[in-house]
Formats: structure tokens, sequence, C-alpha cells
């Protein structure tokens, strides 16, 4: 950074960076950036707009990092800019993630530098064992030793601090983890080869000490990869929640402000289409919205003046002006967060799996090692070479091929589990998905698509889907989105329709040549005995069609339910949906056992019951199902839901499929036995090397060699799982 | 005996020059984007890396 503005700018660079010397710093989600060529459109497209002075894209991150002159652009025009070319953009809260980088980054570095020193020291040390064959005298032995020591000492002091810290605070609570014998077993070879060598001894283990640290921060990282990136995404999903709110001040000037700065009294304005950033109040304007966010009903309430709305809910109709009662943390929205993060707090009591081994295994590791050390004491050898064979035991049965075992499955699971659409939010997911034996799903969103489509469209014309869709396109309302969609289905490309006027609650209408047409509420058309039709159509004949929209099923829903109850679990339907329509989808997927009209807290209790019989897996997406999902064992959500509860479930899935919620399921139980066999590697492991180790036979070297060996097998066994994708069509 | 005084000193300074090299392009933030840095490689655009 430094050398960047070390380097002398061209004079016509200077004049202009008179005017721009207050440049701010911004960096935004862009949720659609998958390619190599979005990520050229997003910078072309930012770095268009003026006063941006430099702009560079993350395509792992889907982020992107602007320098701009705040004087000549705002925040919401580089939004607009990358809307204008496809792009949902949406501004990162400033510094939140930056410190899980910052970890990730600072393990890389120390990875680094023990890799170094490991190197090193081994050369070193190479050197003079083969020295001991030949001809070697004792003075060099004494400097090479020394070398050694001058590489390890501030390397350990460094590279081993993660290890050193965790151990110390886990000591203050009174309790033992796998860093205390760890940082034991650094701490004593290297001081005891400090000692061994200020003597001119021949027992320096300075090599074992930093080769354990270097294998055990690779775990680190790869641990720690995993988090920073899980939490990355879970900030992407937060920020693009929030966006801007259009500001009406007292003269009658609007402006852009973020959505969280809103304060109550505020007029905003929300245009056709935009969600509503704020809890409030209708002041004009009447029409529909869209609370599916709030109450998971997926078909569109009607509002009028003094109507209260919440935020997160979606304006379908006309403009409408809204004065802010809540904003921010104090919303609705917000609150359904709190309740289900309060929810949450019930999960905390479990401990991942590594964890519970280290309670047992610590205290038998420092056993071992202490027992070792007064026996060759008592029987004669001196201290130390007591104290190596001590050293030798520490590190053998150090549980780092258990600590790399888990996050090794993890990664490779994950990764797995990423090309297959579903992705992981929380690390002790799989563990838990294994343990299911009952399924519920939600019915909207989950088991359905979500949205309503055309159902009827084989008895529909041609020339009269063209006609509707051409009035469609110009109303963002679900069911004349529904039209247009199976047109575009259809012909491929749909006509805009010109000179549309929409008529809240009612429909559509444009004046033909013919005279006048109407898509609309089947009452509004002058329709009668259309049966269920949602919608009707009028041509400027007077000829009625009648359309019926329904929120269909995933396509593989029946399929995919069938497979789960072949596998063994016990498959219900829960939804706050009507009965009717919860037996119709249950009956059509194949569900036996439902329940309909179930509000939060009935669906609450339904999974606790449940839970004390067995352990659930919960598939839900709206918002009222958050607390459900954070009740469940464990919880899956499709991946276009609600923000919120994306972060609330433990797995999101992608795409119209429902297969993903079966591959993740037998994903995490081939993970599951990936980590029992990497268990039971780590085991036999130790009952053939601690014995070994205890009587003497093993030096510290071979002791960090063999434990590194051991992680090596029990990473590689991990990546079979990842490995193996030929074959296995998803 | 005298060639180890140069070549030990030698060694060490150039593997940590290899280090050095390694935690510039860490903290350059070189690999903040792998997926990205894969696809600007290929890129045919006039412009070239800033």
């Amino acid at each position: 950074m430094s050398v960047e503005a070390a380097i002398p700018q061209p004079h016509g660079a200077d004049s202009a960076g008179d005017t721009c010397r207050e440049e701010r710093t911004l960096s935004l989600v862009v949720e659609n950036m998958n390619c190599g060529g979005c990520l050229r459109s997003v910078e072309k497209a930012v770095s268009a707009v003026p006063g941006v002075a430099h702009a560079r894209a993350n395509l792992s991150a889907k982020r992107i990092m602007l320098r701009f002159d705040p004087e000549q652009c705002a925040e919401d025009t580089l939004v607009e800019a990358l809307a204008g070319a496809g792009f949902r953009a949406a501004v990162m809260e400033a510094g939140k993630d930056a410190d899980a980088d910052l970890a990730e980054r600072r393990y890389l570095r120390r990875v680094a530098i023990a890799g170094f020193a490991a190197a090193n020291i081994m050369l070193l040390s190479l050197s003079v064992w083969w020295g001991n064959a030949s001809d070697m005298d004792e003075v060099t032995q004494a400097l090479f030793h020394r070398l050694s020591a001058l590489i390890a000492l501030p390397v350990v002091a460094y590279a081993g601090q993660p290890f050193f810290s965790s151990a110390i605070s886990a000591l203050k609570a009174r309790r033992l983890n796998m860093d205390v014998p760890i940082s034991l077993a650094v701490i004593l070879a290297t001081a005891m080869s400090v000692f061994q060598t200020l003597n001119g001894s021949q027992q320096v283990y300075f090599d074992a000490a930093v080769t354990l640290l270097f294998f055990l921060l690779i775990g680190r990282w790869l641990d720690q990869r995993l988090r920073t990136r899980a939490h990355g995404e879970a900030q992407n999903l937060l920020s693009l929640q929030s966006g801007f709110a259009t500001v009406i001040s007292a003269g009658g000037k609007q402006r852009n402000i973020p959505a969280y700065a809103l304060t109550p009294g505020d007029k905003v304005l929300i245009s056709a289409g935009e969600r509503v950033p704020a809890d409030g109040v209708l002041l004009s304007g009447r029409g529909q919205i869209d609370q599916s966010l709030i109450t998971g009903e997926s078909d569109p309430a009607w509002i009028d003046r003094g109507d209260a709305i919440h935020a997160g809910t979606l304006n379908l109709g006309q403009p409408i002006t809204l004065e802010v009662t809540a904003a921010d943390e104090m919303t609705l929205l917000a609150e359904i967060g709190r309740l289900m993060a309060n929810a949450e707090q019930g999960r905390t009591s479990y401990r991942k799996l590594a964890d519970r081994m280290a309670r047992i295994y610590a205290p038998a590791v420092h056993l071992l090692g202490a027992v070792t050390f007064i026996t060759w004491l008592l029987l004669g050898a001196g201290w130390e070479t007591a104290l190596t064979y001590a050293i030798a035991v520490l590190i053998i049965t150090c549980p780092c091929a258990l600590a790399l075992a888990v996050p090794a499955v993890q990664i490779a699971a994950a990764s797995r589990l990423f090309r297959n659409g579903v992705i992981l939010k929380n690390a002790d997911a799989l563990e838990r998905l294994a343990e299911i034996d009952t399924i519920v799903f939600d019915k909207t969103g989950t088991l359905t698509l979500g949205h309503p489509s055309l159902i009827n469209g084989d008895e529909i014309s041609g020339k009269t889907l063209a006609a509707a869709a051409a009035l469609g396109t110009a109303s963002r309302h679900p069911y004349a989105k529904a039209v247009v969609e199976a047109a575009r289905a259809r012909f491929g490309e749909v006509d805009a329709g010109t000179d549309v006027e929409e008529r809240p609650g009612e429909g559509l209408r444009r004046i033909a040549p013919g005279g006048e047409e109407r898509l609309g509420a089947p009452s509004w058309c002058g329709a009668r005995d259309t049966g269920d039709a949602s919608l009707c159509y009028r041509s400027p004949e007077g000829k009625i069609t009648p359309f019926q929209l329904r929120d269909t099923l995933r396509p593989d829903a029946f399929e995919t339910i069938r497979q789960l109850k072949a596998l063994g679990f016990k498959v219900s339907l829960l939804s706050g949906d009507r009965n009717g329509a919860v037996e119709e989808a249950a009956a059509a997927a194949g569900i036996e056992e439902w329940r309909g009209e179930a509000n939060p807290a009935e669906k609450i209790a339904v999974l606790q019951r449940l839970g004390r019989g067995g352990k659930t897996l919960m598939v839900g997406d709206g918002l009222n199902d958050a607390p459900a999902l954070a009740q469940a064992h464990i919880s899956i959500s499709p991946a276009k839901a609600v923000d919120i509860t994306q972060r609330s479930a433990d797995l999101v899935f992608q795409g119209n499929n429902l297969a993903p919620v079966l591959d993740a399921i037998r994903i995490a139980a081939r993970a599951r036995n990936m980590a029992f066999q990497n268990f039971a590697i780590a085991l036999a492991y130790n009952t053939v090397c601690v014995p070994l180790a205890m009587s003497g036979y093993v030096t510290p070297l071979v002791a960090a060699i063999a434990m590194s060996t051991s992680s090596i097998l029990v990473t590689v066994n991990a990546l079979r799982l990842g490995a193996v994708r030929a074959g296995e069509g998803t | 005996m005298n060639a180890l005084a140069w070549l030990i000193p030698a060694a060490l300074f150039l593997g940590f020059l290899g280090l050095v090299a390694f935690l510039w392009s860490l903290n350059s933030g070189q690999y903040e984007d792998l997926d990205g840095a894969a696809w600007r490689a290929i890129n045919d655009d006039e412009d070239g890396p800033d």
C-alpha cells in the first residue's frame, strides 16, 4: 500500500486529484456475480459511474471494493448502476467481517513461518544424523544445534500462540482441551532442547516441536477458512436484506438513505416492486403487498390508508407513502429475528464431537506422559531420557489426527454439498443431520415453488395467452407474472403491452383497436361460472378465458419424499396455510401425516413434542417458520427464501428441485461414517504407537512424523468424500 | 567446515527470501480471490492489470 503512494502521479492525475481528495471506500455485495464474465461486467458497470476512482471485484466473496468521490456520486447511484447491468447489489455495513478475514490470514502466515522453520531445522537435523554415521565433529554438531535453536525459538513463540493462548484460557477455566497437551509437548520439547544444546548434549528435538506446530497449524487454518466462508455468506445475505429507502422531506424533495438510518416520523416513498424498509403506517395510496416474509402467506394482502405495514413486505401495486413508526432494530422483522436467536440458545449446549473427545482424551494424554516419565525415573534412567520419552508420548498421543479429521471431513462434505446446490451454514450441521429420524416439511415455498404458476395452460389458445401476457407485463402482481412466465415458456419472447392501466385489486386493462381488453379478477371481467379460476382474460370481442393459477409442487417432490420414506424417515407436513390447501399438497407429495392452520407457537409446540421422541429435521422457508426452524434438531431452507431464515437454517439449498434435501441427508450419513473411520484410524494408530513410545522406542521426531502420517492418512480418507462424484448423478 | 560458514547462511537466506515473498503476496491480498484471479488471467480486455 505504501508502495502505491510512493509512485509519482502524472501531472493530469495530480490536478484531477485535487478535487477528489475526500475519497471514500465502500464494499458492495453483488448477489448474482457467478462467473468470470460477470466479474468484468460488474467492474465495468461501476467504473463507468463518474467519480469512481477504483473498482475491484472479488468473485469468491461476491463483493466489490470501490474507491469513489462522494461529491460526484452517491452510494445508491452505484447500486443502481449495477442494477442497470443486471446485478443485484447492496452496501455492506462496514467492518463487520474484517475480523474473520484477518484471523484466516494470520493462521496462513503462521503456517508459512512454521513451514519455513520446519524445513530448515530438518535440514540441519538430517545433517547431524548423517554426521553421526560419518565424521562430523562435535563443534559442528553444536553449531547446528545452536542454529536450530536460533530458528526454532522465535518461531515456536510466534507460531505456537494460538495453542498457548487457548490452553491458558482452558486452564484458567479449570478445564483441559486439546491445546493443553500440545502446548505442553511443544514447550517441554523446546525447553529441554535449549538446555541440552547449551550443555552440548545429543538429545535435541527442535525439529519435533516445529514440525508438530506446522502440521497442527494447517489443520487450524483449514478450519478457520471454513468458518470465514460461512460467515461471509451470511453477511452478504444480511446486507442484501436492508437496502435503501426514498425519504420525502418537508419540502417535497426526495433523497435516498440506507434503511437502517430511518427514524420514526420519516415519510418514505415505496415504488412498485420495492421492499418496505421499515415498519409504518400507510399515508397515501392503496394497493397490495406481499407479506410472505412476515406471515408466510403467499397470497397478496390488501392495504388501505391507515393500515400498518411491516418491514420486509413487498409492495406489489402502485407507489405508496409510508410514515415510519419503527426502523432498523425496532421492526417486527428484527423482533422475529430476536425470537429466533432465543430459540437458538437451546442449541449452544451441543458440544462438537472433537470437544467431547478432548474431555476424555486430554487427561489421558497427560496421565500417560506422567506415567512414562515417573516409570523411567524409577527404573533408573536419567531425567533427560525419561523426559524425552515422556515428550514422545505427549506428541504421539497428541489428538491432532482427531483435530484434523473433523475439519477435513467437514470441508470435503461441504464442497461436495455445494456442488449439489446445498450450502452448509453451521459447522456441526452435518453431524446433527446424520442423527435425524423424522422430517417435517413446510408447504409454501418449500414443498411448493412458492409462487403461483399457470396450470390450465393446455386449455388456453396461443393467441389468448399472448394477448393476456402482453397485458401482464405491465404489472408486478404474482398472478400477472405467472401468466407472463407461462407465455415465455411457450413462445420464448413476449411483447410488452403499451398503454396498460392497472386498477388495484381489479386488474389490468387496455383500449385495443377492437374494444377494451381486460386481465384481472373474474368478477371484474364479467365472468360467471368460472369455477376456481384465479384470473380471467376478456378479449375485445368479449370472449372470457379463465386462467387457473396454483402454487405448484416442486417437480421432484413426490419422488424425493418416496425415497426419503424408503430410507426409513418419518415424513410429515406442517403448514400455516388453509387446511384444504395443505391436504391437497400432502396428497400430491405422498405425505400421509399433515397439519394445517398452525401458527408459529403451535409449530414450535409440535417440534418440541417431536424433539422429545427423536431428532427432527425441519425443512421450511417463511419467516413465521424461523423460530420453528431453530427449534428443530436441524433445519434446511430453500435459497430463495427470506434472508433471515437463511441465517437461522443450518443448511440452505438452491434451485427448483427438492432433491438436494435427500443429497444432504445422504452425504451427512457418509460424512459421519467417514468421521468414525477417521476416529478408528486415529485410535488404531494410538494403540500401536503409544506402547512403543512409552517403552522408549520412539524419539520425539519419529513421534512427530508418525503423528503427521496419521494426520495425512486421515485427511486423505476424508478427501475421498469429495472425490466420489463421477457416476453419482444427482 | 569453511564452506559451511557461508553455505548455511546462504541456504537460510534463500529460504528466507521465499518466506518473505510469500508473506508479501499474502499481505498484498493475492490469495483473497483465487476464483476471480483464474478468470482475470484469460481476460482479453485491452486494459492491463491495475
